[in-house]
Parts: C-alpha cells; structure tokens; sequence
C-alpha cells in the first residue's frame, strides 16, 4: 500500500512537471514548481520510511520551509517586476 | 501490528493518493490559472495530511511518529496560505479569470477584494 | 539529466532558475538514495532554497531574456570535448565506487569508522570528521564563505536604506500571508537551532544550520519589508557577526596552542579528552553557523534593497 501511494506521488509529480513546462504564464509555472515541492516532501516522508533512510524526516521538514520560502521569493519577483516595468502605473497600495 | 491499525493506514494513503492524482490531473486539464490553483490547492491541501496520517499509522511510537506530526502541522499551516497568496498576486498581477457569460450573472460586475 | 540540458537551452532566465532549484532537489533525493544525509540536507537547504532566493534577487536587476550567443561555440565545444574525454580516460584507472579494496577504504576509513566512538565520542560520523579529524580543512571552508562574502560586499556594497522603494503591494495587503508567517518564523529559527546543536547525533551541523538561520530572516524581509528587517538585524551587525564567527573557530585553535597542545587539538579544552572534543565541536560549529549565517544574510541585503538601474 506504501509503494502504490509513492507510485501515485510520481505519477503527480511528472503532471505537475508537464504544467511547468507547458504552462503559457509564469504564474503557472510557479504554481507547478510549489506543487512539485510538495509531493517531494510526501516522497521523501513516505519513501524515506519503506526505504529505511536515515534522518530522512529532518530533510522532508527543511524541505516543506525551503519549498514555501521559495514561492514567496518567485511571487515577490514578479511583483517587483511589475512595479519596476510600470512605474507610476503599479503604484503604491 | 494490529488488524485495524493496517487497515485504516491502508484507508488513509488510498485516500490521499487517490487525492493526489486528481489534483495532479486538475493542473493539468484546467483550462485557466484560477482553476488550476483551486485543483492542485485544495486536493494537495487535503492530500498530504491523509498521506501523512496514513504512514504515521504504520509507524510505532517514536520521535520519528512526532517528527512526522510536525512536517503535517507545517504542510497545513503552509500550503493553504501559498496557494491563497499566489492566487492573489495573480489577480493583482494582471490575470483575469476565465469567466463565461450566462442570462444569470449579466449584468453583475467583479467583486473588488 | 533532463532538467541540466533543458535549464542550459532555456533562454528564460527566470525558467531556468526555477529548474535550477527543481534540479538540487533531486539532486538531494539522489543524495539521500547514496545514503548520504547531511550532504542531501545541505543541498536541499543551499540548493533548492537560498539559491533560488538569491539568484532571483539578482534576476531583479538584470534583464530576464538571456541575449542569444553571439559567437559561433564549436571551438569551446571542441576543448570541452577533449578535455572530459581526457578526464574520462584518466578515469579508467581508478577503483569502482563502493570497491572494498579501494586504498581510500583500508586505511583512513576504517579508522574514522572504529576510532571515532571511542576518540570522539559522537555517534554522527560525519560531524566528528568534519569537526574535529578535519577540523583544519573546515577551517578553511568558514574563512572561503567568509571571504566570498567580503567580496561581495566590496563590489555590491549595501544598498543605501530601502526607503526609496514603493512597499510591494501584492504581498504588503495579504494580511492572512502575515498572519501565518509571522507565527511561522519563530519556529523556523527554532528548528535552526535544533539543527545546529543536534549535529552531532542526527545529520545536521553548523553550515546547514546557518542557512535556515538565514532563510528565517530572509521570509521575515520578504514578507514585512526592507525597512522592517533592517530594524530587526541592522545592515552594520553582519559583518562584525560573519568576523566574531571565524574568531570563534580561530580562537579555538589558538586556544590549545596556548596550552601547550597543537592547533586545534580539543583535548586541550577540557580534562577529559572526550569531554574536550564534545566542547570544541560544540564551539567551532557555533562558529561556523554565526558565519554562515550572517554571509548569507549580508549577500541578500546586498542585493534586495536595490532599483533596477533603468
């Protein structure tokens, strides 16, 4: 039962790779990238246990913080961009 | 380990497994953003504590049981708020939602929030 | 292999760094496959997350379309090919990964494996050998972070106080984005400490340690402002911080020379010889984290509080 749900956490982890690649606006593929983080974190919780990894969980937390970390810093681009492409037309809120 | 302990944990990874595919699927074939952050939010929100829940099951009592504990608490204090915030930097992006008129909401304009 | 060859023929600079983080991150399941913990830790800390972060803090800045070559590459190509074939051929010679009766495998290894309970007194061998058999060559690890973050500093410099930016407005109104964040970074910071102090036993150390000290700080910036975390860790306090780090390291070292032992001998710390080498590990991963931590932190303000030169 483990084995088919890391399976099934494979199978999501390559659509969410396909959206990354294909997704026609950036914000699609920075969702991808955030989906592709967490399925990582269950791959590495689920199969660090049925493989008898050691210390695998510490690396699943640090990976959870690193992958939210992470969205926050691409949205934060984004915004800048935005605002440093259209001064005066962003503005301030 | 016992009968019923097995056949829960084997409920709850189904479940989210189950959950996980879909969502996966929803990123995939929904035809705009919006649609596809509420997929691939909402079912990987609910996936991931099920997964979780199901391998705590397997496990016995241990730091390991509390680690696992601490990664579900941090995946639902982190993952609804990622997908809130990206949707709403979206919007203030620029992207608009796909919407189709209908004789029941002419007429309405967006709701500013 | 995939996501190496697209990241390269990508030229969106923005794809390219988010395949780059994509990419550590399998690199540290891969890691964690070889059954190599703390390296897959300092991957996934380093890799997929303060690289990300600081690559796309400098992508602000430059344009975001990389512009296409404009020289012909077959002669690179040509001494690139060469030389790996060189490299490969060299290869040929060594013993196969994980060979029993590899050199590197019947003198050193063994020692490390049955001596370090015994000398050092810590069941993570990994921590022993890098803190106390190789304590030299870690040494000089904190003094490259600290010098890579000195130069840094010297061709950036910290970009005046962040006043002049206009507050971010799609994150400064997400008020429940705040709300989380701000209760989700105590325990980011705790679980650094944790990291740093549980070295010994689990996977962990001091340069792991250090980033998530950083990348609390960094969420903290990202979410609240620059004005905000300037007020909480003031922009002068970094490089005295990376400084008393590698003061630490060095003081220890210098320590046991005083006593009459030689440079970074930890017996010297302490009555107990155990106790010592427990005591100096202890004290040169402290070092090593304050530096880390405070580089890596000065690197980002570095870059965050700047305009984009338009």
């Amino acid at each position: 039962m483990l084995t088919a749900a890391i399976i099934a956490i494979l199978v999501t982890m390559a659509l969410a790779l396909a959206r990354a690649f294909l997704g026609p606006t950036e914000y699609d593929r920075m969702l991808a990238a955030n989906s592709f983080g967490t399925k990582t974190v269950l791959l590495i919780a689920l199969g660090g246990h049925a493989l008898s990894w050691h210390s695998y969980l510490d690396v699943a937390l640090l990976y959870a913080m690193v992958n939210f970390v992470g969205t926050i810093a691409v949205m934060r681009f984004f915004e800048n961009r935005r605002q440093d492409g259209k001064e005066g037309a962003g503005g301030a809120s | 380990m016992t009968l019923v302990l097995e056949w829960t944990s084997a409920i709850f990874l189904l479940a989210g497994s189950f959950l996980c595919i879909t969502g996966g699927v929803g990123l995939l074939r929904m035809p705009d953003f919006f649609s596809r952050v509420h997929a691939a939010g909402v079912t990987e929100t609910l996936a991931a504590p099920l997964l979780l829940c199901g391998l705590m099951l397997q496990m016995e009592w241990s730091l390991d049981l509390v680690k696992v504990l601490m990664i579900l608490l941090f995946v639902l204090a982190t993952n609804p708020t990622a997908t809130q915030a990206m949707a709403k930097a979206t919007l203030i992006g620029g992207q608009k939602p796909l919407v189709t008129e209908s004789e029941s909401t002419k007429g309405d304009s967006p709701s500013n929030s | 292999m995939l996501i190496a060859i697209a990241a390269i023929r990508m030229r969106d600079l923005f794809g390219v760094v988010i395949l780059f983080g994509v990419y550590s991150l399998l690199t540290a399941v891969l890691f964690m496959d070889l059954d190599a913990v703390d390296v897959a830790f300092t991957e996934a800390a380093v890799g997929a997350g303060v690289t990300t972060v600081l690559l796309l803090s400098s992508l602000r800045l430059t344009r975001r379309w990389e512009a296409p070559p404009r020289h012909n590459p077959f002669f690179s190509l040509l001494v690139v090919g060469v030389t790996g074939a060189a490299l490969v051929y060299a290869t040929l010679d060594a013993p196969l990964l994980g060979d029993p009766s590899a050199p590197v495998h019947k003198h050193v290894a063994p020692h490390y494996l049955q001596e370090a309970a015994g000398e050092v007194g810590m069941p993570n061998i990994v921590t022993a050998v890098l803190a106390s058999y190789r304590g030299y060559d870690t040494f000089g690890e904190t003094l490259v972070v600290f010098t890579a973050g000195l130069a840094v500093l010297l061709l950036l410099g910290f970009s005046e106080n962040g006043k002049s930016r206009i507050e971010t407005s799609a994150i400064h109104d997400q008020v429940a984005l705040k709300v989380v964040v701000k209760l989700l970074i105590p325990l980011i910071l705790l679980y650094a400490l944790y990291v740093q102090f549980h070295g010994d036993f689990g996977a962990g150390g001091g340069f792991q340690a250090g980033v998530i000290f950083a990348t609390g700080f960094i969420l903290y910036d990202m979410v609240f402002g620059v004005e905000n975390a300037r007020a909480v860790m003031p922009v002068a306090w970094l490089p005295r911080l990376a400084a008393l780090g590698v003061l630490i390291y060095g003081g220890v070292g210098v320590y046991s020379m005083l006593s009459g032992k030689p440079f970074l001998d930890y017996s010297a710390l302490s009555a107990d010889p155990v106790q010592g080498q427990h005591l100096g590990v202890l004290l040169v991963e402290l070092g090593v984290g304050i530096t880390v931590f405070s580089i890596v932190l000065s690197i980002f303000y570095a870059l965050s509080g700047r305009r984009r030169q338009s």
